[in-house]
Formats: C-alpha cells, structure tokens, sequence
C-alpha cells in the first residue's frame, strides 16, 4: 500500500537525531510491547509480515506522531483483535471475558524463549527455475497495490541491474494478507542515484534493494 | 484473576496512557492463557543481555585479522559466522558488506526497521524514525554530516534498503595503526554505528 511508512526519498523530516549512549528501552512499557509481540508472533497468531501489515495501516496522522514502539503496540492490539484473539470489549475492561482462540503453537511460556531468540527461516524451495540472473536489467514494475508490498515507491519504474539472488523466500505480498506463502525468488537489484533522483542526484550513488521476482520486469 | 491491578489503582494517575493500555493486554493475554508473563520477562532479559554490537564487533574483528574467515564471511556471512560458534545465533540470509577505498556501504530500511538483531542488538530510535528513513537512499551524504563523518568526493556510496527478510552488516576498513594487535583488542575499536555504515571504527590511542 501507498502509506507513509513507504518514506524513501520523502523531504521534510529533518535531521537525524542520535542519541549518546542510548537506553536499549525509554520506557518499560516498550520492553512489554516488544515481548508480547515476540511471544504471540512466536505462539502463531501472526507472520511477521502481517504484524507489519497492521503497522502500515495506521492512520497516517498516528503512524507518524507515534514512537515506534506504540506503534508496535497500536498494531499489535488491532491485530489481535481482528485475529479473534480478544476483542474490542475486553481492550476496553482491561480483562478477560471471552473464552481464548486455540494459538497455533500454543501458550507461550519459558519453555519457547530460547525459540524467538534465533531468527525464522524464510527460504522455501524453488516451485520454479529463477526467472532472472546476476547481471539482467530489470525493471520494478509499475505497481501500486492497496495490500502490503515490499516494492518501495521510489523505484518503481525504474531500471536497475541484478546483483545478488538470495534463492526462494516466503513472498511477504501474500503472506501478510494470510494468502499463503508463495515463495519467490528474491534478489538484490541495485540502481544508479540518478536514475532514481534525476540529474541533481549524487553521482556517487548506487542504492539497492531486495526485490522479489514478481516486482520486475526484463529490461 | 486481576488482583495485581487493583492493588496499584493509586499508582494510575501516575502512568500514561498508553502505560495503562500496554498493562491491560497483557493482562488480558495472561489471563487468556496466551502467554505467561515470566516468559516475557525472560525474552527481556534475553535482548538485555544476549544481543547487542559486540557480537558484530567480534566477526569484524575476526575477519580483519583472519583473511580465509573474512573471504568466507563475504561469500556467506550466515555460515562463516555459524563456524565461530556460540558468538550469536545470527539465522540465516546475514549478507555482509565491505567498506574498501572506493566504496562506503550504508545499511538502512526505508519501509520499517530491519536491522540485523543478532549481530547489533535492537535499532536505535534513529535508525527507526523518518529522518532517517527517508533521506538515507536519497541523500546519504547529508545524512552522514548529521553524524559528522565525510567521505571523500569521489569514494562510491551504496545504500542498502532492506527490503525483504536479509540483513546487512557492513565490514568497516581496519583502522590504521593497529598492526599486530589481537581480535579482542581490535573489537573495542569496531562502534555499532561502523557496522550501519553510518560511522567508522575509533581511532587506536583516541579516548573512547
């Protein structure tokens, strides 16, 4: 979807801000949130691709006046709530009240820490033979899906070249709708700055991105 | 079932909002029987103490004094890192970058905040804010001032926009001036933000 999220070359933002020695939490509230969406992501109620569908469509005005983590947690409740997990009623009493959803994977308790600790596998097994190979020029289509994509706006109909294949992963367009995991072939394609920004661009630029096969087209 | 809220209603009016809505899910998924709070404690404890830069420092300081490990890290950094054993279990599609004299590497995610966790640790908050997220495949050099490092004119700068489920680490150059010294010493001078590409390592001698 054409959110806000999707920020790559937008102007007006200011500075970056680093923080000298900074906390790995501002707030204990942040470490909950983070933990409670490692644990239910980890007990099945979602793939990590929806959790960032749900992020992407907050409202605009939250998304940006959000920290990140409230973020997190402003996605984290809606989903749980539209998953069936709980419900609108039981946000607004602060407790239970309706019996729980069978979770895929179970209650999680100490026993699954260790599991959320190592990173998921998101390589598949090719259904088919890589369309494309180190040196094609592709071009990123001109898409604009209303549903979750990793296909930045910023390169979209722009030609670049393949420089990397990382073989088949889970296609996170299908994923995040829970529309199965349709694995693709994924590769790094790299594009000259000024074919993304026009002649005012660094020429010493080169910016990449992992493009899944379906965002290209031969070139 | 909710005894732990009633006792701290005195403490409501000092917590925020959204202090109070963060406490009430995980009330309710406790009670549900989704999760069991000591296991969030542990994934707490776990990020606190088991991930953080120095598990990066340790690969870069390796690849910078062992040239078979550093060639096997750049063809497969998820399989040259799994050989040093318990440094991290850093998963897969770990690719990493090298930052040589004609070329700076920068590591950034314009649509979330991938970041490579195992070997760096969470995300800063800048790393995770629109300034950066926004400027860094646009003008990377700009955003560099921001941290007060140049990069000579004409060095090639490639920014990495993680988009899909790799991560990037960049191998920042060896400082000069270190020859001889040894892998422990050396991964004091290698920084979190050398391995983003949005710093160098310190300088050997100047104070940290």
């Amino acid at each position: 979807m054409n959110g806000v999220h999707d920020m790559g070359g937008m102007d007006g933002f200011g500075k970056v801000e680093p923080e000298p020695n900074e906390p790995m939490f501002h707030e204990e509230w942040e470490s909950r949130v983070l933990a409670m969406v490692r644990a239910m992501g980890a007990a099945g109620a979602f793939n990590i691709d929806t959790s960032r569908y749900y992020r992407e469509t907050l409202p605009p005005h939250v998304y940006l006046s959000s920290s990140y983590y409230k973020k997190w947690f402003l996605g984290l409740e809606e989903m749980l709530i539209e998953k069936g997990y709980l419900t609108r009623e039981e946000v607004e009493a602060g407790h239970a009240m309706q019996p729980a959803k069978a979770l895929k994977h179970g209650k999680f308790d100490r026993a699954n820490v260790e599991r959320v600790m190592v990173r998921g596998k998101f390589a598949r097994p090719a259904p088919a033979p890589a369309r494309f190979k180190i040196g094609d020029r592709v071009r990123a289509k001109n898409i604009h899906p209303t549903t979750h994509t990793r296909l930045p706006r910023y390169v979209r109909g722009h030609v670049g070249v393949v420089e990397l294949n990382h073989g088949c992963h889970v296609f996170p367009d299908t994923a995040a709708m829970e529309r199965g995991e349709h694995p693709q072939w994924l590769y790094t394609v790299v594009f000259e700055g000024r074919d993304l920004w026009g002649e005012d661009g660094d020429p010493t630029l080169k910016v990449s991105i992992d493009a899944f096969e379906p965002y290209l087209d031969p070139a | 079932m909710s005894e732990h809220h009633h006792d701290h209603d005195h403490d409501h009016s000092e917590l925020s909002e959204t202090e109070l809505r963060v406490r009430a899910l995980e009330t309710i998924l406790t009670e549900k029987g989704y999760v069991e709070p000591a296991a969030l404690d542990a994934i707490i404890q776990a990020y606190e103490t088991k991930i953080g830069p120095h598990n990066g420092a340790r690969v870069v300081a390796k690849a910078w004094t062992d040239p078979t490990f550093k060639k096997a890290l750049l063809e497969d950094g998820s399989k040259a890192i799994g050989t040093l054993g318990h440094v991290s279990r850093v998963g897969d599609h770990l690719v990493v970058v090298e930052n040589t004299p004609e070329r700076h590497n920068m590591v950034v995610c314009t649509l979330c905040s991938c970041y490579p966790w195992e070997m760096l640790g969470l995300p800063p908050v800048w790393y995770k804010a629109a300034p950066y997220r926004s400027r860094a495949v646009k003008d990377p050099r700009g955003v560099l001032a921001d941290f007060g490092v140049t990069l000579p004119k004409d060095m090639e700068i490639r920014v990495w926009d993680s988009t899909a489920e790799t991560r990037f680490l960049v191998l920042p150059m060896r400082p000069a001036g270190t020859e001889g010294w040894s892998e422990e010493r050396l991964a004091e001078l290698v920084t979190r933000d050398s391995m983003i590409g949005t710093g160098f390592p310190s300088t050997p001698g100047a104070p940290s």
